[in-house]
């Protein structure tokens, strides 16, 4: 049988986080077929062809997928399953809404946010904001899985897979786009970058969180990331809170700056392979997992480190 | 319009939890339990729904053993109508949890479900979607924002490059997210009123909820520790530190 990973992409290319899905889909030890559903999306298709490992592409383009709508997304993934033993998608926010409703129509308990693949069917995965690990075997007959992609690296280029067109589903009468407002940024992107300095709640204003970390993040070509205290008070945007409920990451390199180290936060970076803090309270828990401690005041401290880089 | 609110009782989220030896799971003897904080943000928007004149109802549902009775005791504190609890033993699974739900929705009808995005102890982030899909319902997961008129919600919903807006029509099935409004405390004598609200049970047998897991755990454990490095003194020696390991 064969393995099915949802792609998540914008509808030009796939992400980073479909690649780093796939080599955990790969694990399984079946062909791996990808989906790209969306709309206007050949060239998204085209680039996911080309991760290494992929079988077939399955390109899936209409105007009920332009936006990612759980409803018709997941009526499209249930009406393929018959052909698939294994269903699996990142756990991005399309990831994470979609699949327990494909599980629940295949009347599946679903295995979320894995971060190892032990067997085909057992699997390792975060519980309690990462404080415990558990390993779950699957007993349905079909596998439902979302996969953190920070846990596993992305798949390298391959030779282009064979691209195959298939039916977009009928839009919902349910549900309906109206808007975004997605942040445009040059930066890396937060889950992807190799470096990522964090800002929490001592920067007190969004300006001064703008002012001393985006130079930083700019020198250091690095994502910018922030505390949960941090985008409460209003300092940074949702999309770059770094957490249990906010997006995990697992740079090269994470500077968390004015940052305590609430186990929420933790849980949303401490697989980073080198852990910089940056607090003026020497006993805030953050230094307890920081690979390298500086103690003392952020103003002073990051116009320096920017002009030391 | 009725509102229905999912409550699950958990571990509070201050107590770190601890890794039973054997690994059998996480020690829960002796350890403080309280409602999910999503679920206090579902019954404060389910509250102020009602409170703007749109629901004319909520009722806080929750399953499993009796002790679950205290969580929906703390949902009626808050404000909500009346409670549910649906009586089961064990371990019980997203699956199995949104098909009570459903079924207590179909008896129910209400216009909307209103669940916490996600449970801090299993973090699994499937419940409200799969109630949605038994149900045959549109859904909104991490929403941020909630406006409900002419038959539909319109839901601000974040997402992974900022918000996104949906419209659903009703009944629906939406998860709140953390900023979609700030949970009020229970007065006293909201508490003492909340213990002559009324409170059914049904056990999930009576309901045709089949609660047997799907999933076996085979084992629970620690994550990988991390030690605290080294403190540096100054801006020069951090920048040779992260140098010399190769990190810039």
């Amino acid at each position: 049988m064969t393995t099915l990973l949802l792609a998540e992409h914008d509808n030009s290319t796939v992400k980073e986080g479909t690649s780093r899905a796939l080599t955990a889909a790969l694990a399984l030890g079946s062909d791996v077929h990808i989906l790209v559903a969306g709309k206007d999306c050949a060239a998204a298709a085209q680039s996911a062809s080309k991760l290494a490992g992929v079988a077939t592409v399955l390109h899936a383009d209409g105007d009920s997928l332009a936006h990612q709508l759980a409803e018709p997304l997941a009526a499209l993934i249930v009406s393929l399953a018959p052909h698939y033993d294994a269903l699996v998608a990142p756990a991005t926010a399309v990831g994470k809404t979609v699949m327990p409703r494909v599980a629940a129509l295949l009347d599946v308990m679903q295995v979320s946010e894995i971060v190892k693949v032990v067997a085909p069917n057992t699997f390792e995965r975060p519980i309690y904001a990462g404080n415990a690990i558990e390993t779950v075997t699957s007993n349905d007959a079909k596998r439902v899985v979302t996969v953190r992609p920070a846990a596993f690296p992305p798949v390298a280029e391959g030779p282009a897979a064979p691209i195959e067109s298939i039916p977009a589903p009928q839009a919902s009468t349910q549900s309906s786009f109206v808007g975004a407002e997605l942040t445009r940024s040059t930066r890396p992107e937060l889950t992807s970058a190799r470096i990522v300095v964090s800002g929490g709640r001592a920067f007190q204003s969004a300006e001064n969180f703008r002012k001393y970390l985006e130079p930083l993040a700019e020198k250091l070509k690095a994502a910018i990331g922030a505390s949960r205290a941090a985008v409460d008070a209003g300092y940074a945007p949702n999309e770059l809170q770094v957490g249990q409920t906010g997006k995990v990451v697992a740079p090269d390199l994470y500077i968390a700056v004015g940052i305590s180290g609430a186990i929420q936060h933790l849980a949303g970076m401490k697989e980073a392979k080198v852990i910089v803090a940056i607090n003026k309270d020497p006993e805030a828990p953050i230094f307890a997992i920081a690979d390298y401690g500086l103690v003392g005041d952020l103003y002073e401290i990051l116009p320096e480190l920017e002009r030391a880089l | 319009m009725k509102i229905l609110v999912g409550v699950k009782r958990v571990v509070d989220f201050n107590v770190k939890i601890r890794v039973k030896a054997d690994g059998s799971g996480v020690d829960l003897a002796n350890v403080k339990m309280a409602m999910n904080p999503f679920d206090e943000i579902a019954i404060e928007e389910a509250l102020r729904l009602k409170e703007s004149g749109i629901a004319t109802e909520v009722i806080a549902v929750s399953m499993g053993d009796a002790a679950a009775a205290e969580t929906i005791r703390a949902g009626l504190a808050m404000g909500a109508d009346r409670g549910i609890l649906v009586k089961a033993e064990g371990r019980l699974e997203p699956l199995a949890v949104a098909k009570a739900l459903a079924a207590v929705a179909k008896k129910e009808q209400p216009g909307l479900v209103i669940l916490g995005k996600q449970a801090i102890d299993d973090d699994a982030n499937q419940t409200g979607q799969m109630l949605s899909a038994l149900l045959s319902w549109p859904i909104a997961t991490f929403a941020s924002k909630v406006a409900v008129a002419d038959n539909a919600a319109t839901v601000t919903r974040e997402v992974d490059g900022g918000h996104e807006t949906v419209r659903v029509t009703l009944p629906a099935v939406i998860t709140a997210d953390l900023r979609l409004n700030q949970p009020r405390y229970a007065s006293l004598p909201n508490i003492m009123k909340a213990k002559k609200k009324p409170l059914e049970e049904f056990a999930a047998a009576d309901l045709g909820v089949d609660v047997t897991p799907r999933l076996t755990v085979t084992k629970v454990s620690e994550p990988p520790g991390r030690r605290a490095g080294t403190r540096v003194a100054t801006v020069a020696e951090l920048v040779g530190k992260l140098k010399e390991a190769g990190a810039l």
